[in-house]
């Protein structure tokens, strides 16, 4: 049996009661909003259950919105081989909130988390290897956060006297060139997609 | 003779040894000949694409997809076009739709051709590789003559391809699909019976579907383990679902199998170049909308609205409504999916992207438990590793 996707937010819904703080649909794609103390749990029925079998952990990511609070959202996007189907979970969480690993039921995981963590700083429970992935040896910062600049803070040379590679300050020979294209008549700030807000936040969101 | 105790010992393979495929550096701790754990050091050729990215328009996105898997370009865009498209909520004339097929299913070529020959010059075949190069390099004059890049094509855009095909280059592409089988048959003489290539591969780095899935598998890697799955068939995108072709499917997920599945795979790409070459449909070859697709160059010259939709395309780009999706497309290695997000304004909010050899290289250390040394080699070539997507 194979239900539609409004179906299967329902079903999902019905099956894990509270756990669920938000269901959308939008583009055809089904979008669950999580409180991240329910994760596992959220996560171990929709692998299990006969009608989700969504056995694939295809990608964990983080989203950086530094005007929200909570400022980072994990998101899961899940594969079911069985239904052919996709689902997105969405988890808020802050710098200082570690979110449960969900190592235990994906190995797949693994990486994915310590990517979030090297990039946005995002902290995974239970996770028993947290170290930086993508960046270099001894960085420092979360790269993918909003608030840390395009150039970065050192660049890196060789250094022909000391016969070793040195890192420096970044020196521009040329200013970043940005230009604004928002049109001042249709709002000054970008709208971001507001359904994904959780639920405990008020609308803080740029809208 | 009292037995001595060995001490494990910790062994760098990598960063520069060619079969570790460009950057990979392994610390392998080694019982012996046996490996015991591997650990995969990644990101030293991390070039902060995704950062990148937020900071450009969607149509100066595109060319950072071609450097991310650079044996297979086009299939990197087609997935962030498809991903913008469906933000923009356009759809595409038919000649586009089949264009990007066809060009897909080259760059599946390109990539299962240059794959299998380095695979087999890692476990110490040759002669694959001088052979095979001579077959890429055809396949990448017809990209260049479609686009005049041979490698970074940047001719999947949003809102269908950038130039038409020029008159001639289809019959070409014909004339060598029909003898590619050929080369197809010679190479698999030298490997698919070979005695070494069978001892260095045949349950070397096996698993079942159940692990396959725990550990994210897909595309060739996943159907060598015996799960018959193709994006192309189960979630068809542009002409898939107009094509017909096979899924191979293996049964033990071994290298050997991944080997046959890819070998198998040309040859279904095969079958659908020739659809696409014999049921080409006419028309344009990008959307009629001068919001998202350039004006062509002619006009440009002579009217003075395309003179100012082409600037504004070029400086300012298109605006993308809010919205966010996850867009995957079956590219050659695997799944490849992007995850964008978009703020309503010319430029990303976020895109992730989602490499399908990040997801198998990080089973590395699984598959290659237990197995000696050289078969780490045979396990790296096999999952079809390539650093420019795995460290982004």
């Amino acid at each position: 049996m194979d239900l539609d996707l409004k179906e299967l937010s329902e079903y999902i819904t019905n099956g894990l009661g509270g756990d669920i703080q938000s269901t959308s649909i939008e583009l055809d794609e089904l979008v669950l909003t999580v409180p991240k103390d329910s994760i596992i749990k959220v996560m171990t029925y929709l692998r299990d259950d006969a009608n989700c079998q969504f056995k694939q952990m295809m990608d964990i990511c983080g989203v950086d919105y530094p005007e929200r609070d909570p400022r980072f959202c994990v998101v899961y996007n899940m594969l079911s081989l069985k239904h052919n189907r996709r689902v997105r979970i969405k988890v808020w969480t802050n710098e200082d909130e570690p979110v449960p690993s969900v190592i235990s039921l994906f190995s797949s995981a693994n990486w994915f988390e310590r990517e979030a963590w090297d990039m946005f700083g995002i902290y995974f429970s239970g996770h028993t290897d947290l170290r930086r992935l993508l960046s270099d040896y001894g960085f420092e910062g979360h790269p993918l956060r909003k608030d840390f600049p395009l150039t970065g803070y050192v660049e890196v040379r060789y250094d022909d006297e000391q016969k070793r590679i040195v890192y420096e300050p970044v020196k521009l020979t040329q200013d970043f060139r940005t230009f604004d294209f928002l049109s001042p008549w249709e709002g000054a700030a970008p709208l971001l997609p507001d359904n994904d807000q959780s639920g405990d936040s008020e609308d803080k969101g740029a809208s | 003779m009292a037995k001595s105790e060995i001490k494990n010992y910790n062994l760098n393979f990598g960063p520069q040894h060619p079969a570790a495929h460009g950057v990979l550096r392994m610390v392998l701790e080694m019982d012996g000949e046996v490996v015991d754990r591997a650990d995969p050091h990644i990101g030293l050729l991390h070039r902060g694409t995704e950062k990148l990215i937020e900071h450009k328009t969607y149509v100066q996105a595109v060319p950072y997809f071609d450097r991310l898997d650079y044996v297979s370009p086009q299939n990197q865009e087609h997935a962030f076009t498809l991903a913008t498209e469906k933000l923009l909520g356009i759809e595409l004339p038919p000649r586009a739709k089949y264009l990007r097929v066809l060009f897909a299913e080259i760059g599946r070529i390109l990539n299962h051709n240059f794959n299998i020959c380095a695979f087999a010059m890692d476990i110490g075949a040759m002669t694959p590789m001088l052979w095979g190069f001579e077959e890429r390099e055809i396949l990448m004059e017809f990209c260049e003559r479609v686009c005049g890049a041979r490698l970074h094509m940047n001719y999947f855009r949003p809102g269908g391809v950038a130039y038409d095909m020029p008159d001639g280059l289809a019959e070409d592409i014909k004339v060598w699909a029909d003898n590619y089988p050929t080369f197809l048959d010679d190479l698999e003489t030298l490997l698919t019976e070979n005695r070494i290539f069978k001892q260095r591969t045949v349950d070397i780095g096996g698993l079942t579907p159940e692990q396959a899935f725990d550990w994210g598998y897909s595309g060739p890697n996943l159907r060598a383990a015996g799960v018959p799955w193709d994006l192309r068939k189960s979630q068809p995108y542009d002409a898939y679902a107009e094509m017909d072709f096979d899924i191979p499917v293996g049964s033990h997920g071994d290298c050997y199998d991944r080997y046959l599945v890819r070998m198998h795979e040309m040859r279904e790409s095969l079958k659908i170049i020739h659809q696409c070459l014999d049921n080409m449909p006419d028309g344009p070859c990008k959307v009629d909308n001068n919001k998202v697709s350039p004006p062509s160059r002619g006009n440009m010259k002579s009217s003075m609205e395309s003179l100012i939709h082409h600037f504004k395309l070029f400086s300012e780009g298109f605006h993308v409504p809010a919205g966010e999706t996850y867009t995957a497309v079956e590219a050659p290695k695997g799944e490849f999916a992007v995850f964008l997000i978009s703020d309503g304004t010319n430029k990303p909010y976020r895109c992730k992207i989602r490499a399908p050899g990040y997801v198998h290289l990080q089973s590395a250390e699984f598959i290659s438990k237990g197995h000696m040394l050289a078969d780490v080699v045979a396990n790296v070539g096999a999952l079809d590793i390539v650093f420019g997507e795995i460290d982004r």
